[in-house]
C-alpha cells in the first residue's frame, strides 16, 4: 500500500512508470465483528473513522458503503467552503470546520487542493447590506474573517457582473470571506480513506446495510449485503438515505430527501477568481481549476431518490446565471447531474445520539454539509468514542423543534416549499 | 416530469408547488397535545417508494390535490382531489 506521498515518490513513479500506483486504501475482507461501525463511505463516514482511529485510539472500525467510494455526494457538491454563518450554534462549529480545512492536504498527506480563494455574496438592495453588515459583524465578533464591500469595491473585483443601469438586480455591495473558497471533493473522500486504511480502518465497498440488529433498547450489529457484522457502537452517516437507514431501527425522522442539481461549462480562461453568491437567488458559482463554471441552486423541490433533476430548475438556475453573469449566455454546458440530500425542517444537519444505546446520528446536511466535512468527522468521532456530545454540536439534536431551539441560519430547509 | 391536475389534465411539474406528504393526519382543531403537533409538522416517513402528497396548480386552477408518486422511480401511480 502506498505509505507517503512525497517529492520522493513521484519521482520515483515518474522514472517507472510501467509500475503501476498502488492502491490507496486496503480492501479488506469484512471481520465478523467491529468496535465501531460507520454506515456510509462518504465525506462525512470517512472523516468520522479517520478521526475515531487518530483521535481516540479505537483500533477496530469498519465503514461500510453500499456503492464505491466518492460515489455519494462527496463526489457530486459544488465544492464550496466558507464560514459565513451567525446564529450562535452554527458559528463555531462551521468555523472548526475551515480551520481544519486549512490544514488537511498535510494533515492526511494527500493534496486536498484547498483554495482559499475568497466568496463573495452579492447584496441587490440597501436593506441587504444592512442585513450583511450584521452578519458581517457577528462573524468578527466570533474571530472570523469578513468585509462589507461597497458597490465600487466590487466593480473592481468582479467587473463582468452587470453594472448596467437595466440591471434587474442592481448591486449594492458585497459581504466577502476572504478565507472561504473551494477544495477539491474527490480528493476529500479519497484523502480521508488512505489516512484511515492506513490507521487500520477497514473500508467495506459494495457492501450494503439493509438491517439495524437490536437486542432491547441497544444495537448489536448489522445485516448487510456481506453477511451479518456485529457491533455495538454504529454511526450513521448516509447522507440522502437518512431517513431510510433510521427507519431500519424504528425512527421516524425530521428529514425529507430531496435532488440538489449542479452544472458545469466547458472550460474557458481564468476569469471568476471568486466564489460568487447572491442575495437575490439561491444561486452559487466557482469557476474550476480545469475552467468550467461550476455552478447550481435550489433543489427541485419535492421528496425523490431520483438522481434525475427537472427541467424546470435547470432553466431557473441558468436565468439566474445570465442575469448575474451576462457573459454566461455565451457559454455552453457540459454536464449537470444531481445528488440526494436529506432535508431538514430549519436547513441544518443533526451530530446526536438516538433513543437507541449505541446508536448515533449524523446526517440532515440540506445544503451545507461538504463545508462541514472535517467538523462533522471530530465532533461525531469525539461523539461515538465517548457516548457523550462535543461542545460544538448541541445545537445539532434531534428534539430541537419539539423545544422550539431551530438553527434557521438561511432559511432553506424544506419548510419554505410548504408555505 | 408530468403532473396530472385532476381538474385541468396533465401538466409540467413547473406549473406546480408542491405541499409535502399528505398521509401525516392533521390534530384537531384545539387539540394542545404539542407532542401530536411536533409529529405532524416536523416528522416525516419520507419512503423511498410509493408516497401520497400534496400538490397546488399554482399556474393553472390552483386547487390543491393529492398525488400517489413514487419517490423511487417519480412514476405517477394517481391522483385524487
Ligand atoms: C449537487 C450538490 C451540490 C452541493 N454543493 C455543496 C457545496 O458547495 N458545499 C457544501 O458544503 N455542501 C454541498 N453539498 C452538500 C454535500 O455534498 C453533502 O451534504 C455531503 O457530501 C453529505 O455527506 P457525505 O459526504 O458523507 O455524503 P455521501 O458522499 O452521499 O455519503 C453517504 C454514503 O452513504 C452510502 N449509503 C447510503 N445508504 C447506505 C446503506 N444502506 N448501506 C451502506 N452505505 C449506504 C451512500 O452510498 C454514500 O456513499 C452539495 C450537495 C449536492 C447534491
Ligand atoms: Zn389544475
Amino acid at each position: 500500500m502506498a505509505k507517503g506521498y512525497s517529492i520522493f515518490s513521484l519521482a520515483k513513479h515518474a522514472l517507472r512508470p510501467s509500475e503501476p500506483w498502488p492502491e490507496a486504501w486496503e480492501k479488506p475482507v469484512p471481520k465478523s465483528s467491529y468496535d465501531v461501525i460507520i454506515i456510509g463511505g462518504g465525506g462525512h463516514g470517512l472523516a468520522t473513522a479517520y478521526y475515531l482511529a487518530k483521535d481516540h485510539g479505537v483500533k477496530n472500525i469498519a465503514v461500510l458503503e453500499k456503492s464505491y467510494i466518492g460515489s455519494g455526494n462527496v463526489g457530486r457538491n459544488t465544492t464550496l467552503i466558507r464560514s459565513n454563518y451567525m446564529i450562535g450554534g452554527n458559528t463555531a462549529f462551521f468555523e472548526k470546520s475551515m480551520q481544519l480545512w486549512e490544514g488537511l492536504s498535510h494533515e492526511l498527506n494527500f493534496n486536498c487542493m484547498v483554495s482559499h480563494r475568497g466568496q463573495m455574496t452579492l447584496a441587490v438592495s440597501p436593506g441587504q447590506v444592512d442585513a450583511f453588515a450584521r452578519r458581517g459583524n457577528t462573524m468578527r465578533l466570533n474571530g472570523i474573517d469578513a468585509e462589507l464591500l461597497d458597490r465600487n469595491e466590487v466593480m473592481k473585483e468582479l467587473p463582468y457582473l452587470d453594472f448596467s443601469k437595466e440591471a434587474r438586480f442592481p448591486i449594492h455591495g458585497a459581504i466577502h470571506q476572504p478565507r472561504a473558497g473551494t477544495v477539491r471533493h474527490d480528493a476529500v473522500a479519497w484523502g480521508y480513506a488512505r489516512a484511515a486504511s492506513q490507521l487500520g480502518v477497514h473500508i467495506i465497498e459494495n457492501c450494503e446495510v439493509s438491517a439495524i440488529l437490536r437486542d432491547g433498547d441497544k444495537v448489536v450489529g448489522v445485516e448487510t449485503s456481506r453477511g451479518k457484522i456485529l457491533s455495538n457502537k454504529i454511526g450513521i452517516a448516509v447522507a440522502g438515505h437518512t431517513s431510510h437507514v433510521a427507519a431500519m431501527a424504528g425512527l421516524r425522522l425530521p428529514v425529507e430527501s430531496h435532488i440538489l442539481q449542479a452544472f458545469v461549462t466547458e472550460p474557458v480562461k481564468p476569469i471568476v477568481h471568486h466564489v460568487v453568491s447572491w442575495g437575490a437567488e439561491l444561486f452559487y458559482l466557482s469557476q474550476s481549476d480545469k475552467g468550467g463554471m461550476v455552478f447550481g441552486g435550489h433543489i427541485d423541490g419535492f421528496n425523490t431518490y431520483t438522481q434525475r433533476g427537472q427541467f424546470h430548475r435547470i432553466q431557473n438556475v441558468m436565468e439566474c446565471a445570465t442575469t448575474l453573469l451576462p457573459f454566461m449566455s455565451r457559454m455552453r454546458l457540459l454536464r449537470h447531474w444531481g445528488g440526494i440530500q436529506d432535508m431538514t425542517p430549519d436547513g441544518s444537519p443533526f451530530i446526536c445520539k438516538t433513543p437507541i444505546d449505541g446508536l448515533y446520528l449524523n446526517g440532515g446536511w440540506c445544503y451545507q454539509g461538504f463545508k462541514a466535512t472535517p467538523a462533522s468527522g471530530t465532533t461525531f468521532a469525539y461523539m461515538i468514542a465517548n457516548d457523550q456530545e462535543h461542545e460544538l454540536t448541541g445545537g445539532f439534536s434531534l428534539d430541537r423543534f419539539e423545544k422550539g431551539k431551530e438553527l434557521d441560519e438561511y432559511g432553506i430547509g424544506n419548510w419554505i416549499y410548504k408555505q | 416530469m408530468r403532473i396530472p391536475c385532476p381538474h385541468c389534465g396533465e401538466r409540467d411539474v413547473a406549473e406546480f408547488r408542491y405541499g409535502g406528504d399528505a398521509s401525516n393526519v392533521r390534530p384537531s382543531h384545539g387539540s394542545g397535545d404539542l407532542k401530536q403537533w411536533h409529529d405532524y409538522k416536523f416528522i416525516f416517513d419520507n419512503p423511498q417508494g410509493p408516497h401520497l402528497e400534496y400538490w397546488q396548480h399554482v399556474y393553472g386552477c390552483r386547487q390543491w390535490f393529492k398525488l400517489n408518486r413514487n419517490t423511487a422511480t417519480n412514476e405517477i401511480v394517481g391522483g385524487e382531489r
